[in-house]
């Protein structure tokens, strides 16, 4: 199912009186998600991803845009008519209820001609259960259940009556680090398998990056941009974007564009065509840095970590923004620990400049 | 192992010592009192053993009325005071406006003496030379003609004695399911709505199971407390219940102690046990069902 939203807004009502107050959590989103894709909504806290999630279920109405399940505007229907699969971060299992009764919850719901034979409900929950691998736990009460299960219970209620799609907020949060790497493959798994066209919310990039055949991120309740995640990573569209995607770090530094030049502190670093003598922020992904004996950007090192297949040198240098450098280059590299400094190059594609005041990107 | 359960039992010491004179002591006392005959606590004197007093009181028509009046004051109120109460509270929950006053005006009853609003419910039902009282003149509104409330006939009595029980213990329940409706998590809600449940659906499936702990708890003290009523009784009806066929059973204990015909405490201790005996029966019958119903 295409899912297309139009001019979507959100504003809550502030706390004080005057239209000052108010918080825009959603500010006119415009944006097509392709049937049967897996879209990441990223973004810090407080984005407006969950606000759009929660307006997509219809459990929050929209200050003004429209919402489209394929052809059909569902941005009046209510949460329970719009044939949506919500997980939600803490998987709100109904605790009295056993695994069965919590995933047949749904299909009991239905009603009219919708209505399925007891038989054949069960049949769907039990075969909801094995897509996520819980069959098992059947009998089980949600407490008796570790993170994982609970997770999968959640996700097997949500996709039992097939949902048009299936939304899953912060679905990863309150699983360990392992569980979560594991998790995130199992989402994508069952997400190829069901075909079904799937937004899900995280506050991690590389979550977001690592399954989501797009990428949507936000900011103060305004896209910032849409893409592959590659896409993304590789051409992000400002600083917020840039600094927002990878680990570690992209590294900032303030330069300043001169004759088509781009310089950092007084070193001539790379060359800017097509940019305007300007301050800038230049922006360096940590795989972005050469080792070479003379070239131009020189930062003092301050340590080297060996990581087996990569090398990452920590440096510092005074006009980075980072409070460390952090390069990360081939381990077939030698660093001399003991060095006080480290010369780079820089790779272009790698390289972004940004306006120094609206953070646009330039290069 | 064994210094260890010594400590255990010292730090029991003071409760086991409290529980042990105020409540085991005078449960077993009573419960001999009940079989020795005639007991006269100033001479500490009896004529013999047996259970002539439980005989006695079973056949005391005073006793079967008291007892009928509180079976009676017990099914009609305790489901009823519940049920309203669940009614209001859920009702109290879905709103917003003007919440807080509704919250208190249901509360009231309960920070109000017994006594001060038995003599307003007095205001409002007796008949008096000069008035009817509030309930009939509403009754002559719809042409129905003056019944004495307080000195008529007996179901006119027994429904001003439910009614204002109903209207006493009410208050507490509101209260106590108000926060318990409110302590169930938003997040089910959404999940229920997500997952296409009606209201009446929401509420079966997701509330009711979700406060059942609560409900249960108001259940069982509310039929202990129903068969406990006494002083509703007297607000209403003054002192002299037996005379007026309202009596309950801890009432008939008080009038068997200390009342006019009072002074066996043999016969007291006999009723308090039978009554002892049912509320033991009725609070095992409570949890024993309660273990089907009420989930975690």
């Amino acid at each position: 199912m295409k899912v297309t939203l139009q001019n979507l807004t959100k504003k809550y009502p502030g706390r004080g009186k005057g239209p000052k107050t108010e918080v825009i959590a959603a500010n006119d989103l415009n944006f097509e998600i392709p049937d049967g894709k897996l879209i990441g909504l990223l973004g810090p806290s407080g984005c407006g991803k969950s606000t759009t999630l929660n307006l997509l279920s219809g459990l929050q109405t929209p200050t003004s845009g429209r919402i489209f399940f394929g052809d059909e505007d569902v941005t009046d229907l209510p949460p329970q008519e719009r044939g949506v699969g919500l997980v939600f971060q803490n998987y709100a299992l109904y605790p009295h209820l056993t695994v069965r009764q919590n995933i047949l919850f749904p299909l009991q719901n239905l009603k009219g001609a919708a209505r399925l034979s007891k038989e054949v409900m069960e049949e769907k929950a039990l075969e909801a259960a094995r897509l996520v691998q819980i069959d098992g736990l059947m009998e089980r009460k949600p407490a008796e259940l570790s993170g994982g299960q609970q997770q999968r219970v959640a996700i097997a209620r949500a996709l039992v009556k097939m949902p048009r799609i299936l939304l899953l907020d912060e679905p990863l949060s309150n699983l360990d680090a392992r569980l979560r790497l594991q998790t995130r493959e199992e989402i994508r798994r069952i997400q190829r398998e069901t075909k079904i066209t799937t937004v899900f919310v995280t506050h991690d990039q590389e979550e977001a990056m690592s399954i989501s055949d797009q990428i949507v991120v936000m900011k103060d309740g305004v896209i910032q941009q849409i893409g592959r995640p590659q896409e993304v990573y590789d051409e992000p569209i400002n600083l917020f974007v840039a600094k927002f995607l990878g680990t570690p770090p992209i590294n900032v530094f303030m330069g300043r564009v001169k004759n088509q030049r781009l310089y950092i502190g007084d070193a001539d670093v790379l060359e800017a065509p097509g940019v305007a003598d300007q301050p800038v922020w230049a922006a360096v992904r940590p795989e972005g840095f050469i080792l070479e004996k003379d070239g131009p950007l020189a930062c003092a090192l301050t340590g080297v970590e060996v990581m087996g297949r990569d090398i990452t040198v920590v440096a510092t240098h005074p006009d980075c923004e980072n409070t460390a450098i952090r390069a990360i280059i081939s381990a077939e590299n030698q660093v001399d620990a003991g060095a006080h400094t480290v010369r780079f190059a820089l790779k272009p594609h790698k390289v972004f400049l940004f306006d120094r005041d609206a953070g646009a990107r330039l290069l | 192992m064994e210094k260890k359960s010594l400590k255990g039992w010292l730090y029991l010491l003071p409760a086991l010592l409290f529980l042990g004179v105020f409540m085991v002591y005078p449960l077993v006392d009573v419960f001999i009192y009940s079989f020795e005959e005639g007991y006269n606590s100033a001479s500490q004197t009896f004529f013999g053993t047996g259970i002539y007093n439980y005989r006695y009181v079973l056949r005391d028509p005073y006793f079967l009325q008291a007892l009928k009046n509180t079976f009676i004051l017990v099914v009609i109120t305790v489901p009823l005071s519940t049920g309203l109460a669940l009614l209001i509270s859920v009702g109290l929950s879905s709103i917003r406006k003007l919440r807080n006053l509704f919250q208190t005006v249901f509360f009231l009853p309960y920070v109000t003496n017994t006594l001060a609003v038995g003599l307003v419910f007095m205001i409002l039902f007796k008949q008096t030379p000069y008035t009817d009282g509030l309930a009939n003149l509403i009754l002559g509104l719809f042409g129905a003609g003056p019944i004495d409330f307080i000195g008529g006939p007996y179901w006119a009595k027994m429904f001003v004695l439910c009614f204002y029980t109903v209207w006493v213990v009410m208050p507490f329940k509101i209260l106590v399911l108000t926060s318990a409706l409110a302590s169930v998590d938003e997040t089910y809600y959404n999940a229920a709505r997500v997952d296409g449940a009606s209201r009446w659906r929401i509420f079966s499936r997701i509330t009711l199971p979700m406060i059942s702990p609560t409900l249960f708890y108001l259940i069982i003290t509310g039929f202990i407390g129903a068969f406990k009523a006494y002083s509703d009784a007297v607000a209403l009806f003054g002192t002299d219940l037996n005379a007026s066929e309202m009596n309950t059973i801890v009432g008939y204990i008080y009038d068997m102690l200390y009342g006019n015909s009072g002074g066996y405490p043999s016969y007291a201790s006999a009723a308090a046990i039978v009554l002892f005996a049912i509320v033991l029966t009725i609070t095992v019958i409570n949890l024993l069902v309660s273990r089907k119903h009420v989930h975690y």
